[in-house]
């Protein structure tokens, strides 16, 4: 295959946009598609600060790279997750990203920091672990972008990501989701805006990227999202574009182009509840924020336990 | 040939194509990388006996 822009020897194919490219077009390809993301979405200001979701994954290195890469002031924060051996080289991959480019990495480590962790949670809960970890990621991702003055929290959701989480709202039917599915969520009060620049690009294509500009990163997959309802939803949907190329693309754009505004309503409807946590203060439509019932029910469990 | 997956290695009679590889594999092409060396290779590039290639995972699948 040659590359679609200089006919040189190609290092990728992607069938959706019916193209090969080689690695210099091939990342130019990718800036200018989370370019176009950012522009067409306005997602971030010029000025804004900008806090990255940093897992240690291809997705949010990648995408750390390239807002670095597009101009913007970009800090990462890694959360300690306490998944053993998993979280080590996560946490690893992630400091010697900021390390080799001269960056900010700001960590938390749920367990110091709040007395729990993802695998505790999960156990002592009965919550799935990849709940208890997004609930968590949620919470402590909005909060540090609060409290240190981030305008904006930038997460490595790809178009792979989307598009499964898109076709799990559609199955149910939870249009409350589906009106908050969205590339950018403004702020609000207590909430910092948060951004999605990754929703044009797929997730093979963030590998690809990271090893083409030498971007070492954790490669193994999460043990405990293994048969995940959302892993299930990825690989129905593979099967789908492999027949179909540009399916979850038609899919993710389409809902955001045209039907996403049609839920806006039932998203609203949760917002108006609103009010301020009776522990930590965060914005939550019951008395006591989901993150501190998490917070509560594992202490507990873990006194009951002693 | 010698295929690299974290999971597995496996030895393949070449040539063939990376396509053909992963069609015997059952490997749905939109969910790998194929790596040879440190460059990726599209699904057109032909293996002999002697390549040593590595198939990687890009799913990941941390969604609540």
């Amino acid at each position: 295959m040659k590359c679609r822009v200089c006919r040189a020897p190609a290092v990728l194919d992607i069938r959706r946009h019916n193209a090969a490219f080689c690695r210099d077009h091939f990342v130019k390809h990718c800036r200018e598609q989370v370019r176009r993301a950012i522009d067409d979405q306005h997602m971030i200001a010029p000025g804004d600060r900008v806090l990255v979701a940093v897992s240690g994954g291809k997705d949010s290195l990648a995408l750390w790279d390239l807002l670095v890469h597009l101009g913007y002031e970009a800090d990462g924060l890694y959360l300690g997750l306490g998944i053993g051996e998993y979280s080590d080289a996560s946490g690893e991959a992630a400091r010697a990203f900021a390390r080799d480019r001269g960056l900010e990495l700001r960590e938390v480590d749920l367990a110091a920091e709040y007395g729990y962790d993802v695998p505790g949670a999960a156990a002592t809960t009965h919550r799935s672990p990849c709940g208890a970890c997004g609930l968590s990621k949620r919470h402590v991702f909005n909060s540090v972008a609060v409290e240190q003055g981030y305008d904006v929290v930038a997460t490595g959701h790809n178009l792979d990501d989307e598009a499964a989480v898109l076709l799990g709202n559609v199955l149910r039917w939870e249009t409350g989701y589906l009106g908050r599915q969205h590339p950018v969520l403004p702020a609000s009060p207590g909430f910092a805006r948060k951004v999605k620049p990754l929703y044009r690009v797929g997730e093979r294509e963030t590998a690809a990227y990271c090893v083409l500009v030498g971007i070492d990163y954790q490669v193994e997959e999460c043990p405990m999202a293994e048969g995940n309802r959302h892993l299930g939803y990825k690989e129905v949907l593979n099967a789908l574009e492999d027949r179909s190329p540009g399916a979850k693309a038609a899919f993710v754009f389409g809902f955001v182009d045209r039907a996403h505004e049609r839920f806006a309503d039932d998203a609203g409807t949760e917002r108006e509840g609103l009010r301020a946590c009776a522990v930590c203060g965060s914005p939550t439509t019951a008395e006591v924020c989901a993150f501190c019932r998490l917070r509560e029910r594992v202490g507990s469990r873990a006194v009951h336990a002693r | 040939m010698v295929l690299r997956n974290p999971r597995r290695e496996v030895e393949m009679p070449g040539p063939l194509t990376v396509a053909a590889l992963l069609e015997q594999l059952e490997v749905n092409p939109e969910s790998v990388l194929v790596i040879q060396g440190d460059m990726l290779v599209t699904r057109d590039a032909r293996l002999s006996d002697t390549d040593v290639v590595e198939i990687r995972p890009v799913t990941s699948g941390g969604a609540e």
